[in-house]
């Protein structure tokens, strides 16, 4: 499913952030990401939505380049991942509705269908009856589980969380991880990256460790 | 805690696998994209319409603006349209005044009004007696009380002759002009049509210089349409980002703005129809009694349908390339890769 090649990533400013990557994620297998903070988890996800460009080496997802995918290329690239961010990016002017709705329409499905696929997607995430509140009126928890409904709902069959549960209490961070765990069960394959050791370790899958800007164990 | 047991126990339920095969074959023909693809436009051009609404103050400015470079260029085009008909008319309405000796009386001018009536070249003669000329002078010049005081009336007796129908040019008037000359009781003759050729290297001139004042206009339009293009993607820049993350196309990023531009085009030609419209409609009498002094066959023209679909259509494509145009510019430097 995703294949990392001796990938290393070289910023301007910073120098080598990742130094010669290899590892297999395969098909509806899950996997965390850690390391300390600044060792180079989120240049690591970025790579894999093609936000940042590998310097040396290949990244394979379904067969397919990463590291050479071509600017106009690009947008179908990532319809074929979910996202999840710490900060949830979502559009706070948007009905959560909306917001969960916008990967469907950029991928042009018909009103009809962008109705039932978020429907199903917000039912998945426990979020049903909240289609037409804003994102500022829901908690933390809520508005992350937006985040989710918006990554799954055109069905990627892999996602990518970068520190998921980074702004929220153990208690909720567990059941956001849980979450994706039933996501795996499903067949997607799952890569969350965290610096959250102990959550990590209640959970008992794969990890992947990064020490400054190398895979030390996974 | 009652709800998070639920949550888990939802997410456990397994039907996605049967959904994944229902979502394959009712997102998969033709029908279906051409549907999402007409809905995704109706939803673009209605939800840039809201943007536009929900900032009332900057968009009423926009449109405003908009509309008097619209309304200014449009207005100077049906000057010309109006203008054109005019000079082509005015080449035929040159007319001679033959101004008679002093001591020409009334009806002496009568009889040699009806011998000048007799030759082909001419097509009318309108005698102006001793009376009706210091009457006129008085009522045009002011200098009536001058001219009382005089105590006689200096003034001559004056045919004007409108020459035949078919002859237009100035060299043409010649000939007549000289046979008039020859006249016995005929003091001079002038020709009026150093006027006309005023009036039509005027109209020239504005007919000339109408493509460089319209292209100017359309700059600026295009300058103003713009910008307000350019503030709508400045503050829907976190919107871009995020739309791009999700694997939008640069045209579906575009599209929204797209629309903008044709809403601010579409609804200010529009507007700038409605103006220069009412402004004619106001000025129209005035304008059609000063025409009518020159012959009075002339109408005023407003603007033809086909007027004003160009002019629609025009203010239109000016929005659409004006936002393009930014788009181009803009949307490299939001972009998260
Ligand atoms: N856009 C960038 N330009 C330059 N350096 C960067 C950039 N993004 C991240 N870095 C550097 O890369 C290193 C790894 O950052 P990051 O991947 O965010 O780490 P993590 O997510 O594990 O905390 C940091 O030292 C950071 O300063
Ligand atoms: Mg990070």
């Amino acid at each position: 499913m995703l294949k990392f090649e001796r990938v290393s990533k070289r910023y301007h400013e910073t120098g080598e952030v990742l130094t010669d990557i290899s590892f297999q994620l395969k098909a509806g297998e899950i996997a965390f990401l850690t390391g300390h903070s600044g060792a180079g988890k989120s240049t690591l996800l970025k790579l894999i939505g093609v936000m940042e460009r590998c310097s040396q080496g290949d990244i394979w997802l379904d067969g397919e380049n990463l590291c050479q995918a071509k600017q106009r290329q690009l947008p179908f690239i990532r319809r074929k991942m979910g996202f999840i961010y710490q900060d949830y990016k979502l559009l706070q002017d948007r009905t959560i509705f909306d917001n969960v709705a916008l990967p469907l329409i950029i991928a042009g499905f018909s009103y009809q269908e962008v109705l039932r696929k978020v429907r199903a997607a917000l039912e998945k995430v426990s979020l049903t009856g909240k289609e037409k509140k804003y994102p500022y009126a829901l908690s933390g928890g809520e508005q992350q589980r937006v985040g989710i409904a918006r990554a799954i709902v055109n069905r990627p069959p892999i996602i990518i969380a970068d520190e998921p549960t980074g702004n929220l209490d153990p208690d909720l961070a567990l059941e956001i991880m849980n979450l994706f765990v039933s996501f795996q069960q499903l067949g997607v394959t799952v890569l969350i990256a965290t610096h959250d050791i102990s959550l990590i370790d209640k959970m008992n899958h794969r990890v992947l460790k990064l020490s400054q800007g190398r895979l030390v164990s996974g | 805690m009652k709800r998070r047991r639920q949550t888990r126990e939802i997410n456990y339920v397994p039907p996605v696998k049967q959904e994944i095969r229902q979502t394959k074959r009712a997102g998969g023909d033709f029908i279906d994209k051409l549907l999402a693809y007409r809905d995704a436009h109706v939803f673009a051009l209605f939800f840039s319409l809201g943007r536009l609404l929900r900032s009332p103050f900057n968009t009423l400015m926009t449109l405003a603006v908009l509309t008097v470079a619209i309304a200014i260029a449009a207005g100077f085009q049906l000057l010309v349209i109006n203008l054109q008909p005019l000079s082509g008319s005015l080449e035929t309405s040159a007319q001679l005044s033959v101004f008679l000796k002093n001591h020409i009386s009334d009806a002496d001018a009568k009889k040699l009004a009806e011998t000048i009536r007799q030759n082909p070249d001419v097509s009318d003669v309108t005698v102006i007696g001793k009376d009706q000329a210091l009457a006129d002078f008085k009522s045009y010049s002011g200098f009536g009380d001058a001219i009382e005081a005089l105590g006689t009336n200096p003034l001559p007796v004056v045919i004007t002759v409108l020459p035949a129908d078919n002859i237009k040019k100035q060299a043409q008037l010649e000939p007549l002009q000289h046979a008039l000359q020859q006249l016995d009781s005929v003091d001079a003759v002038q020709v009026d049509t150093l006027w006309v050729e005023r009036l039509q290297s005027i109209i020239a001139l504005i007919e000339k210089s109408l493509g460089t004042v319209n292209a100017l206009l359309a700059v600026a339009a295009l300058f103003i349409a713009g910008n307000t293009i350019r503030q709508e993607l400045h503050s829907r820049r976190q919107e871009v980002i995020i739309a791009k993350l999700i694997g939008a196309t640069n045209g579906f990023i575009q599209r929204p703005f797209l629309y903008a531009g044709l809403w601010l085009g579409f609804v200010s030609g529009v507007l700038a129809w409605f103006v220069v419209t009412v402004l004619m409609l106001l000025l129209w009498h005035s304008i059609e009694s000063v025409l009518r002094l020159y012959g009075g066959s002339f109408h005023l023209l407003f603007f033809s349908v086909a007027d004003t679909l160009k002019l629609i259509g025009l203010s239109t494509t000016l929005g659409v390339l004006a936002s393009w145009a930014v788009l181009q510019y803009q949307l490299r430097y939001a972009v998260p890769e």
